[in-house]
């Protein structure tokens, strides 16, 4: 039996080692692609050129419109979500009695287990068309409908994260606050938020992250129109849909349009790894100032 | 001191005023999620029948159904399941039981967690790049519970480490003070402890997978599939995949067949999510 015990401990390294593969997997793929894809278009064109229409006769390769695209439609979904997903936190950690909380944070977590996809046949169907009535001019494609929908999905990760570092502030800063007769408003402003800054800074890095890499709701809803602009009313494209457009035709492989979602992908990858790795240094931090 | 009254009633309605803010804040998210609820129901709810869900695709939407959609998800859940769940409880097993503290563990450990933050649909291009492509898997149910484990594997690792430090040392070091070695430590006392756990976060991990569509659409999975899967190197289309095919037509009967694919969708997801919840009901029991 004990012949065995050295056998089955690198086994089980060789599953650990599979998440490195992964991540090695990912950087091999999207890199190969990527240099094939920079090889016929120059990386100055790619990362600075304002025009984007790979599918044209005459192709262009300036990847800022779908950048655009996707912060704006990320901006709409943090200017939702940062407001009432803090307020939501502030509420459930200083306010609400134990059993609210029990009860309101898994209701909450419902809302980030529904499928993307479901989101989208609401942005589209449902919040677009009610937007309409009071938005003149607006599009049946446009970011602001997805934008919104795309903040109530990440609102429950701002929320939840943002109440777990408020909690995490002892409890004797509170009474100090209390004792000097500030109000449960005061504290929770002035000292709870402060002192868990950099906590909940984490929290709204990791939730623009995931509506960054966000990517049924736009597919469906924000349209395929790949444009430089900062008007929400309009059909524009992300990065992610376009990925989606793509593979959603029949693209034969080694063509250059088939690269466009790599080098694209790439970029995307690169963008949301240096939100994750400041959001995760940021809790780092926060971890060290309370233990 | 009157002055510093009426400033502490000033300051107490203040007070008031934040909490009722707070508060139908909270309340309008909670409604947000009750209004989708509703809207995709009132949708889709008369369209469903048995027909709807044991027929194939038309182009008649009235004839049209998700068969096809909801026996190949069932089987890219359940091959996902077969290939990441050994996996990642054997990776949970290393980093919590034998790993320590030493350097790969480390490193893998920071490694999981930034992978838990890659978007979905980035493992899609990496499905379509080492699957589909270098593979030769095609756009095959293997090729997409591939792709749906390594986006999982995380999740589960995660889950399965949580459920194995909730055994308590003790179990380990009776286990030990009887001869066992570390495996037999492992198989025959820590984990079965640990296996409700572990299958609640297993579930958990599932149901967000069964979800899933940008990555299977950028392997290529179809959109339009007459048949149910017949094997793992059969195409196949998914439940997520059909409902974004037919929200994205502009024919409103095909929208309401979306909506009532979706409910079909959620009520999968609800009986999965109360199988975990129940799971931990049980298991909680049994340790107090």
């Amino acid at each position: 039996m004990r012949r065995f015990e050295p056998i089955i401990e690198r086994a089980l390294l060789a599953c650990a080692l599979l998440s490195i593969g992964t991540t090695a997997g990912i950087i091999v793929v999207l890199a190969v692609e990527t240099v094939a894809f920079l090889r016929e278009v120059s990386a100055v064109e790619f990362l600075f050129g304002t025009e984007w229409t790979p599918l044209f006769a005459t192709p262009r390769f300036g990847v800022l419109p779908l950048v655009a695209g996707t912060v704006l439609v990320s901006l709409i979904a943090l200017i939702v979500a940062l407001p009432t997903g803090l307020l939501s936190a502030i509420y459930l950690s200083e306010y609400a009695d134990a059993r609210v909380r029990r009860v309101v944070k898994p209701v909450l977590e419902i809302l980030a287990g529904v499928p993307t996809v479901v989101y989208g046949y609401f942005a589209l169907l449902f919040v677009t068309p009610l937007l309409q009535r009071v938005v003149p001019g607006l599009a049946g494609f446009n970011a602001l409908g997805p934008g919104i929908v795309m903040g109530i999905m990440i609102l429950p990760l701002v929320s939840s994260l943002s109440e777990d570092a408020m909690q995490a502030v002892p409890r004797g800063l509170r009474e100090g606050s209390y004792a000097l007769g500030a109000t449960r408003m005061q504290t929770s402003v002035r000292v709870v938020v402060p002192a868990a800054f950099s906590g909940i800074t984490a929290a709204c890095i990791l939730a623009a992250s995931r509506a960054v890499g966000e990517t049924m709701i736009v597919a469906i809803a924000a349209g395929q129109q790949p444009r430089l602009t900062w008007n929400p009313l309009v059909p524009i494209e992300t990065m992610t849909a376009y990925i989606v457009q793509v593979s959603l035709g029949d693209t034969p492989q080694g063509t250059l349009e088939y690269r466009t979602i790599f080098a694209v992908g790439m970029l995307l990858f690169v963008g949301t790894f240096l939100l994750n790795l400041a959001s995760a240094w940021l809790r780092a931090r926060f971890r060290e100032e309370y233990t | 001191m009157r002055v510093a009254g009426r400033g502490a009633a000033a300051r107490h309605l203040l007070d008031r005023g934040f909490q009722a803010l707070a508060l139908l804040v909270l309340c309008l998210a909670l409604a947000a999620l009750a209004v989708l609820l509703f809207d995709v129901w009132t949708d889709g709810a008369p369209r469903l029948s048995l027909d709807f869900l044991t027929s194939y695709p038309s182009r008649r939407p009235e004839d049209a159904g998700i068969w096809h959609a909801l026996t190949g998800s069932v089987s890219v859940i359940l091959l996902t399941a077969l290939l990441a769940v050994p996996i990642g409880v054997a990776a949970a097993i290393y980093l919590e039981e034998y790993g320590g503290r030493s350097l790969a563990a480390r490193v893998v450990e920071i490694n999981i967690a930034n992978l838990a933050a890659v978007p979905s649909i980035i493992y899609g291009l990496l499905g379509l790049g080492l699957f589909v492509r270098a593979l030769q898997m095609g756009r095959s149910v293997l090729a997409g519970a591939s792709t749906l484990a390594l986006l999982v594997l995380p999740v589960i690792i995660l889950a399965t480490r949580e459920a194995l430090r909730a055994v308590p040392p003790s179990i380990r070091e009776g286990s030990y003070a009887l001869g066992a070695t570390k495996w037999q430590t492992v198989w025959y006392q820590v984990l079965p402890m640990a296996m409700p756990g572990i299958l609640t976060g297993t579930i958990l991990a599932l149901s967000r997978a069964i979800g899933e569509t940008a990555p299977l659409i950028t392997i290529g999975a179809l959109t339009f599939v007459a048949f149910a899967p017949d094997g793992i190197w059969s195409p196949f289309t998914v439940l997520p995949i059909q409902i974004f095919n037919w929200v994205s037509r502009p024919q409103p009967a095909f929208q309401v067949n979306a909506a009532a694919a979706i409910v079909v969708l959620l009520v999968l997801l609800l009986a999965m999510n109360a199988a975990a919840i129940w799971l931990r009901d049980r298991y909680q029991k049994r340790l107090s």
